[in-house]
C-alpha cells in the first residue's frame, strides 16, 4: 500500500477514535451531572427540613459541595475517553509523518495538512494539560471539535501529497507555518475553556436557559475563575507564538515577495487575530472588563482564527493561496 | 476619576493608568472582586479649559479607551481584505468601480480602496499609539523608581492575601525569618531571586513584637511589558521612516539583455518622499540565462518546482560577478535587494509591411495567464510605410499548443514543447501619435478594425518558431524568431529601515514573552513568640495576575524554617484554580 493512502486510513482511524472518545466523555459528563443534580435535590430537601425547623438562615446551597463526594460516580467512561484520545493522537501523528514522507517535505504546506496538524496539536495540548491537571471535562469538546476538523479536512480540503512551489521552498515553511499551527491548536483548547467559562458563569448567575437540569453537567467542569485562569495561560502561550508567526512571516515575505508587510488578506486577518487577542489581554486587566466580558474576546478571537484559516483561503484571492483547492 | 483617587492611595512612586484593575500595584488585595465593579463617579465640579484637557488626556490614556481603540483597529482592518486595494490590485479597483458606479464612488471617497493609508485607519492607530505613549512613559518612570526601591513593608494582617501559610517552630523568631530570607534570596548571591528586606515590628494589639521579612521578585515582568510597548513605538517609527526613504523599481529583462540601476531604466518606479535619485548606485545587470523546472508526474503535473535567473552584475568600479537569483533567494547589490518576481516568454517578432519594409522587429513580452503559461501579448506596429494603415496584433503565445476543434487554443505544459503564436490582426489608428501614455500590454481597439474572413469570423494568424506567415488582407508578413528568449520580472528594492524593523519586532517579542511568563510576586513573613512559647511563623504572598506557583512559593519559603513540621502547614488556596495532580493525589 502506498504511504499516502495509509496516511489517509490512519486519519480516518484517528477520527473514529476521537468520535468514540467524544461519546465516552459526553456520557461521562451526563452521568456526573445526574449524580450532582440528585445530590443537590437531596440537599435542598434537607435544607427545607431545616427551614421548617425554624433555622431561617440555613444556607441552601452550602451542602451541595459536601454532598458531591458523598455520592462518588464511576469515571470509567472518562478513562476510556482519555485512552482513545491518546490513541487518536498517536494515529494522527503517524498519519502526519507518513504524509510528510509521501510528499517528501514538511507535512504542513496546504490547508488539508494544516487542519491535520492543528487538530493533532489541540488533542496533544488537551492530553498534555490533563497529565498535570484533571481537565477531563474538556474532553467531549476537544474530541468533538477534533472529529469535526478531521472529517472536514478529509472531505473538503483533501489534496494529493506532492511537492511545493518555489515560493514555499524555505526553512521558514517549517518555522512560520509550524508555529502558526501550534498556536492555532492551543487557541482551540483555550476557546473551548472560555466557552465553558461563559456557560458556567451564566448558570451560576441564574441564567434561565442554562439553569435547567439539562445543563447540570456544567457544575462538574470547574469554577469560572479556574476556567478563566486556564484559558488565559493557554492564550498567552498561543499569543506569543502568534506574534512569532507574524514576525517570521514578515521575514519570509521580505525574501519571497520583496516586502515584509503588504496587507495581503492573510496578513490582514493574522493582524486582526493578533489585535483581538491583544485586546483580550488588556480587557483582563481593565476594571469592569475582566471575567466574562474578557472571555467574549476569546470567542471573537477564535472566530477570527477560524475565518483566517477557512474564509481567507477559500474566498479571498491573495498571496497565501496554498490550499491547493 | 476613580483612577486618580486610587493612585493617590497607593504606594508612592507608582503610576496607575485610569481604569486598570491591578490589586498588585495597590499593594493589597482588593476588598471585593473587582469584576463587574462600576467606577465611582464623583459629582464633577467645573473643570475649566486646563481641567478639561487634563480630563481628556486621562481618558485617552485610560485602559478603556485603549481597549476601544484596539477593537476599532481590528474592525477597521477588515474592509481592506474584502475590497480590492489600489496598491495591490489596481485593476481590481477599476473593475469594482465599473461594476458598482454609485457605491464605488462613495467608497472611494471614504478611502475604502486605500484602507491602510486612509485618514480613519491612520487616526485609529495614531490615537492608539498616543494613548500607549501617554500610558507607558509615566509607567516607565514609575518602574525606574520602583527598580531602585525596596520591597513594601509588611502588611498588618495576612488573612486577606490569596496565598498564605502558618507554622510553629522551635527556632527563635530571628532565626526563622533569617531562614525565610535566605531561601527567598536564592543560592546565587550575585543574582538574588527576591529582593529581600529584614525588619522588626513593634507589638500591635494582641500580637507581640515580631521579626519580619518583606521580599519582592519579578521586576522583569514590568520591564518586559514596557519594552514590548516601547518596541511597538520603535517599530512604527522604523516602518514610517522606511516608507519615506525606500525605493522600488520593477524591470522586465530578457535573456542576453540587461538594465542599469537608474530611475529611467525601470518600467515602474516608486519612491518615498525623502528619496533622492542620486542615491542610486549606478550598477548594471545582465540576464545570462533563465532556467525553469516543472513537475511532470501525474499527481503534481506542471507544478512549478524551481526558477533560477543567472545574472552578471557589473559594479560602477567595473568589477563583474556572476550571481543566481531564485524565488526566496534575492541577491543584494549595493544595499538593494533584487528579487525574481515573475517570468515568461518574450519571442522575437518581425513584421514586414505591405511594401516589404521592416515595420517592427523586437522581443515581445507575453504575460502568463495560467499555470500552463498560456501567455497574452500585444504587438503595436505604428511605423508602417507612409500611406498604409497602422497594424495592431493581439493574442497568445502557447509554449505547448493544444488547438481545439472550435479553433480555440491553450497551452498544455509550461515548457516550450510545441510552441505556437496565435494572433488576431487589427488595422487603423493605434492612437500612439497624440503622445498620451498607453499601456503596452493592452491594445486600444476603439479606432481599429479587425481582419475578418468571408464568414465574418476574425482571422487568426498562426506561427511556429522560424516560420514566416502572411498577414491577412495583404498587410504584409510576420516572422517568429527561431529562438524563444525567456524574460524575468525583477523587483529591486532598497529600504534602509529593515534592520531597525527587525530589531524592534524581536524586542517586542522578547518583551512580551518576559512580561507574560515572569512571575511578579511579593512575599512577606512574620515570626513572633506565641502564647505557648513556640515561635509562630506566618507567610503571605501576593502576585500580579494569575500565578499558579504563588502558593508553592509561600510553602517553600515556610519550609526553609528549621524545625517546621510539614503537617503543621495550613494551606488555604483562595485563588480559584483547577487542582494539580499532585494536590489531588
Amino acid at each position: 500500500m502506498e504511504l499516502a493512502n495509509l496516511s489517509v486510513l490512519l486519519v480516518w482511524g484517528a477520527a473514529t477514535a476521537l468520535a468514540i472518545g467524544f461519546i465516552a466523555f459526553a456520557v461521562d459528563l451526563s452521568r456526573l451531572s445526574g449524580a450532582k443534580v440528585d445530590a443537590r435535590d437531596a440537599a435542598r430537601s434537607r435544607a427545607k427540613v431545616a427551614v421548617g425547623a425554624g433555622v431561617a438562615d440555613a444556607p441552601v446551597d452550602a451542602p451541595v459541595d459536601d454532598a458531591g463526594p458523598a455520592a462518588p460516580v464511576s469515571r470509567k467512561l472518562a478513562g476510556i475517553g482519555m485512552s482513545v484520545t491518546w490513541l487518536a493522537a498517536a494515529l494522527l501523528l503517524i498519519a502526519i509523518v507518513l504524509r510528510g514522507i509521501a510528499a517528501g517535505r514538511t507535512p504542513w504546506a496546504n490547508m488539508y495538512e494544516f487542519a491535520l496538524v492543528g487538530t493533532f496539536v489541540a488533542v496533544a495540548v488537551f492530553v498534555g494539560v490533563n497529565t498535570r491537571r484533571d481537565v477531563r471535562f474538556l474532553g467531549a469538546f476537544v474530541a468533538g471539535l477534533g472529529v469535526l476538523f478531521l472529517v472536514l479536512a478529509q472531505e473538503k480540503f483533501f489534496v494529493a501529497a506532492m511537492g511545493v512551489q518555489p515560493a514555499l521552498q524555505k526553512y521558514w515553511l517549517v518555522l512560520h507555518v509550524g508555529v502558526a499551527i501550534v498556536a492555532t491548536g492551543i487557541f482551540t483548547v483555550a476557546f473551548v475553556t472560555s466557552v465553558l467559562q461563559l456557560l458556567r458563569d451564566a448558570r451560576d448567575n441564574g441564567s434561565a436557559m442554562l439553569g435547567s437540569r439539562r445543563w447540570g453537567w456544567l457544575d462538574h467542569t470547574a469554577t469560572p475563575g479556574a476556567l478563566e485562569s486556564l484559558s488565559f495561560r493557554l492564550n498567552s502561550v498561543a499569543f506569543v507564538l502568534w506574534t512569532f508567526t507574524l514576525i517570521g512571516g514578515a521575514i519570509w515575505a521580505e525574501d519571497a515577495w520583496g516586502r515584509y508587510w503588504g496587507w495581503d488578506p492573510k496578513e490582514v486577518w493574522s493582524f486582526i487575530v493578533w489585535v483581538v487577542y491583544a485586546a483580550y489581554l488588556h480587557a483582563r486587566t481593565t476594571r469592569g472588563w475582566s471575567g466574562s466580558r474578557a472571555a467574549w474576546f476569546v470567542v471573537a478571537g477564535y472566530a477570527c482564527v477560524l475565518f483566517n484559516f477557512t474564509g481567507v483561503n477559500l474566498i479571498f484571492n491573495g498571496k497565501h493561496s496554498y490550499s491547493g483547492l | 476619576m476613580a483612577g486618580r483617587t486610587r493612585s493617590s492611595d497607593s504606594r508612592e512612586g507608582t503610576y496607575v493608568p485610569e481604569g486598570i484593575a491591578d490589586e498588585f500595584t495597590q499593594g493589597e488585595p482588593a476588598e471585593a472582586p473587582s469584576s463587574g465593579e462600576k467606577p465611582q463617579r464623583p459629582n464633577a465640579p467645573a473643570l475649566g479649559l486646563v481641567g478639561t484637557l487634563r480630563w481628556m488626556w486621562r481618558q485617552l490614556t485610560s485602559m478603556r479607551v485603549a481597549l476601544m481603540l484596539l477593537m476599532l483597529l481590528a474592525v477597521a482592518a477588515v474592509p481592506g481584505s474584502v475590497l480590492p486595494q489600489r496598491n495591490q490590485d489596481a485593476a481590481g479597483v477599476i473593475e469594482y468601480l465599473a461594476d458598482h458606479p454609485t457605491a464605488g464612488e462613495w467608497l472611494d471617497r471614504a478611502g475604502f480602496f486605500d484602507v491602510y493609508s486612509s485618514v480613519w485607519f491612520s487616526a485609529i492607530y495614531i490615537l492608539l499609539f498616543v494613548s500607549l505613549v501617554g500610558c507607558i512613559l509615566p509607567r516607565s518612570a514609575a518602574h525606574y523608581r520602583a527598580l531602585r526601591g525596596r520591597p513594601p513593608r509588611v502588611p498588618s494582617r495576612f488573612n486577606r492575601f490569596p496565598a498564605k501559610a502558618t507554622a510553629t517552630t522551635d527556632a527563635t523568631p530571628e532565626e526563622a525569618v533569617d531562614a525565610v530570607a535566605a531561601r527567598l534570596r536564592g543560592r546565587l548571591s550575585w543574582l538574588p531571586l527576591f529582593r529581600v528586606d529584614r525588619g522588626e515590628e513593634a507589638a500591635r494589639g494582641t500580637r507581640p513584637a515580631a521579626a519580619t521579612v518583606s521580599a519582592e521578585r519579578g521586576y522583569l515582568r514590568e520591564t518586559g511589558n514596557l519594552v514590548f510597548h516601547l518596541a511597538l513605538v520603535g517599530l512604527l517609527v522604523s516602518v514610517a521612516t522606511g516608507q519615506m526613504l525606500h525605493y522600488r523599481g520593477q524591470a522586465i529583462v530578457t535573456e542576453g539583455r540587461g538594465f542599469a540601476n537608474a530611475v529611467v531604466d525601470y518600467d515602474t518606479f516608486e519612491k518615498g518622499s525623502w528619496f533622492r535619485p542620486e542615491s542610486l548606485v549606478p550598477f548594471s545587470m545582465t540576464l545570462d540565462e533563465f532556467e525553469s523546472e516543472f513537475a511532470s508526474d501525474t499527481v503534481a503535473f506542471a507544478q512549478a518546482r524551481d526558477f533560477t535567473a543567472h545574472v552578471t552584475v557589473a559594479e560602477p568600479s567595473g568589477a563583474e560577478r556572476s550571481e543566481q537569483i531564485k524565488v526566496n533567494h534575492p541577491i543584494v547589490v549595493d544595499g538593494a535587494k533584487i528579487y525574481l518576481q515573475g517570468n515568461g516568454f518574450a519571442p522575437e517578432i518581425t513584421v514586414h509591411d505591405a511594401d516589404g519594409a521592416v515595420a517592427f522587429s523586437g522581443r515581445v513580452t507575453f504575460i502568463p495567464e495560467d499555470t500552463m503559461y498560456t501567455s497574452r501579448g500585444v504587438v503595436k506596429v505604428p511605423d508602417v510605410s507612409s500611406g498604409l494603415d497602422q497594424i495592431g496584433l493581439v493574442g497568445y503565445f502557447l509554449p505547448t499548443a493544444e488547438v481545439n476543434e472550435d479553433g480555440s487554443a491553450r497551452s498544455a505544459f509550461p515548457q516550450p514543447v510545441d510552441p505556437l503564436l496565435v494572433l488576431e490582426v487589427y488595422t487603423g489608428d493605434l492612437g500612439l501619435d497624440d503622445g498620451s501614455p498607453q499601456n503596452v500590454y493592452e491594445l486600444d481597439t476603439a479606432n481599429l478594425t479587425a481582419a475578418v474572413d468571408d464568414q465574418g469570423q476574425r482571422i487568426k494568424v498562426l506561427a511556429r518558431p522560424g516560420e514566416t506567415v502572411e498577414l491577412p488582407d495583404g498587410l504584409g508578413t510576420l516572422t517568429l524568431g527561431e529562438e524563444l528568449p525567456r524574460y524575468v520580472a525583477l523587483d529591486l528594492r532598497h529600504d534602509p529601515s529593515l534592520a531597525f524593523v527587525l530589531v524592534f519586532a524581536l524586542l517586542a517579542l522578547g518583551g512580551l514573552t518576559v512580561s507574560l511568563f515572569t512571575p511578579r510576586r511579593r512575599v512577606w513573613a512574620r515570626a513572633y513568640t506565641g502564647p505557648d512559647g513556640a515561635t509562630v511563623v506566618e507567610v503571605a504572598g501576593l502576585a500580579r495576575g494569575d500565578d499558579a506557583g504563588l502558593q508553592t512559593e509561600v510553602d517553600r519559603a515556610l519550609a526553609a524554617v528549621t524545625g517546621t513540621e510539614p503537617g503543621a502547614t495550613r494551606r488555604e488556596p483562595q485563588q480559584p484554580r483547577i487542582a494539580t495532580r499532585s494536590e489531588k493525589d
